[in-house]
C-alpha cells in the first residue's frame, strides 16, 4: 500500500506512518459523518437539520481527497455546501410557516422505517464484506484535474453533453414549476 | 487503506438516507435524505476508481453532482408549488390518489 503523494511529500513520515495517519484521518471522518448524519434525520429543527447535512457533506467532500480525487472533492465543496445548502435554507424560509418543527411519523411507522434501514444496511454489509474482504485502494497518486478533464471531454463525452441537456431542462422545468401566473 | 471501509461508510450513510425518506414528513427535509443517499453512492463511485486506478469513477461522481443539483431545483420548486397551493408542506397530507 502506498500512501498518497500529497504525504509523501512530507519526508518525515514512511509510508507505513502516512498510513497510520490516513485511517486515523478517516475514522474522524467517518464518525463525525455518521453521527451529523443520524442527527439531521432525527432533530426536530428543520434548520440545524440542513446544518448538519452540511457537516456530512464536508466529510463526503474529506474522504473524497483521502481517496486521492481533489476535483471531485472540491466541486463537492463548491456545488452541495455553496450551492446546494443555500438553495435547501432557501426552501425552508419559504415554507417555514407551516412547519416550523418536524415531529416525523408515527412512532410505528419511525419503528417501520428503522427497521427498512437496517435491513438495507445489513443486506449491502453482507455484501460488500463477502466480496471485497481485504482489498486494498491502490492508488499511487491523486488524479489530477487534467486527467478527470481529458477523460470527460473524450470517453465520457456523450454522458457529458446528456448531463448539460438535463440541466438546462432542469432549470426550465424548475422556472415553469415555481412561477406564479 | 481497506476498499471496504469506505463501502461500509458509504452503505451506513444511505441507509440512514433512507430512513430519513421514509421517517420525514416535511417535503424538504425527504430531499435532504435523498441528498444523503447520493453522497453514499458519489463516495462509492469514487472509492472504486481510486481501486482500479480510473478516473472513470470520478467523472460519473461528478456526473451525480450535476444531477443532483438538477433534482434538487425541481424537487425545491414542487415543493414551493405545493406549500402555495396547501399552505403546507406535510407529504402525509398529500394523499388524493390513494385508493
Amino acid at each position: 500500500m502506498t500512501a498518497l503523494a500529497a504525504l509523501e511529500g512530507m519526508d518525515r513520515l514512511t509510508s507505513g506512518e502516512a498510513l497510520v495517519a490516513q485511517n486515523v484521518a478517516f475514522a474522524i471522518m467517518a464518525i463525525t459523518m455518521v453521527v451529523a448524519a443520524l442527527r439531521m434525520v432525527t432533530t426536530r429543527n428543520v434548520v440545524h437539520a440542513a446544518l448538519y447535512l452540511v457537516v456530512v457533506l464536508a466529510g463526503v467532500a474529506g474522504q473524497f481527497l483521502l481517496l486521492g480525487a481533489e476535483f471531485v472533492g472540491v466541486t463537492q465543496v463548491m456545488v452541495y455546501i455553496g450551492a446546494i445548502v443555500v438553495l435547501f435554507l432557501f426552501g425552508i424560509m419559504l415554507t417555514k410557516g407551516s412547519f416550523g418543527e418536524d415531529d416525523g411519523v408515527s412512532s410505528e411507522k419511525r419503528l417501520m422505517a428503522g427497521l427498512v434501514g437496517l435491513l438495507v444496511f445489513g443486506v449491502m454489509a453482507a455484501a460488500l464484506v463477502d466480496s471485497f474482504e481485504d482489498a486494498e485502494v491502490a492508488r499511487e497518486a491523486p488524479s489530477t484535474t487534467a486527467e478527470v478533464s481529458d477523460s470527460i471531454f473524450s470517453t465520457y463525452i456523450v454522458p457529458f453533453e446528456a448531463v448539460s441537456v438535463l440541466l438546462l431542462a432542469a432549470l426550465i422545468g424548475a422556472i415553469v414549476v415555481a412561477r406564479k401566473d | 487503506m481497506l476498499l471496504n471501509q469506505f463501502l461500509l461508510l458509504s452503505a451506513v450513510l444511505f441507509s440512514i438516507g433512507v430512513y430519513g425518506v421514509l421517517a420525514r414528513r416535511n417535503g424538504v427535509l425527504v430531499l435532504m435524505s435523498i441528498e444523503l443517499i447520493l453522497n453514499a453512492v458519489n463516495i462509492n463511485l469514487v472509492a472504486f476508481g481510486a481501486f482500479r486506478a480510473t478516473v472513470g469513477g470520478e467523472v460519473f461522481a461528478l456526473f451525480i453532482i450535476a444531477v443532483a443539483a438538477a433534482e434538487v431545483g425541481v424537487g425545491l420548486a414542487m415543493v414551493l408549488l405545493m406549500y402555495r397551493n396547501r399552505r403546507s408542506i406535510d407529504l402525509t397530507a398529500i394523499d388524493q390518489l390513494r385508493g
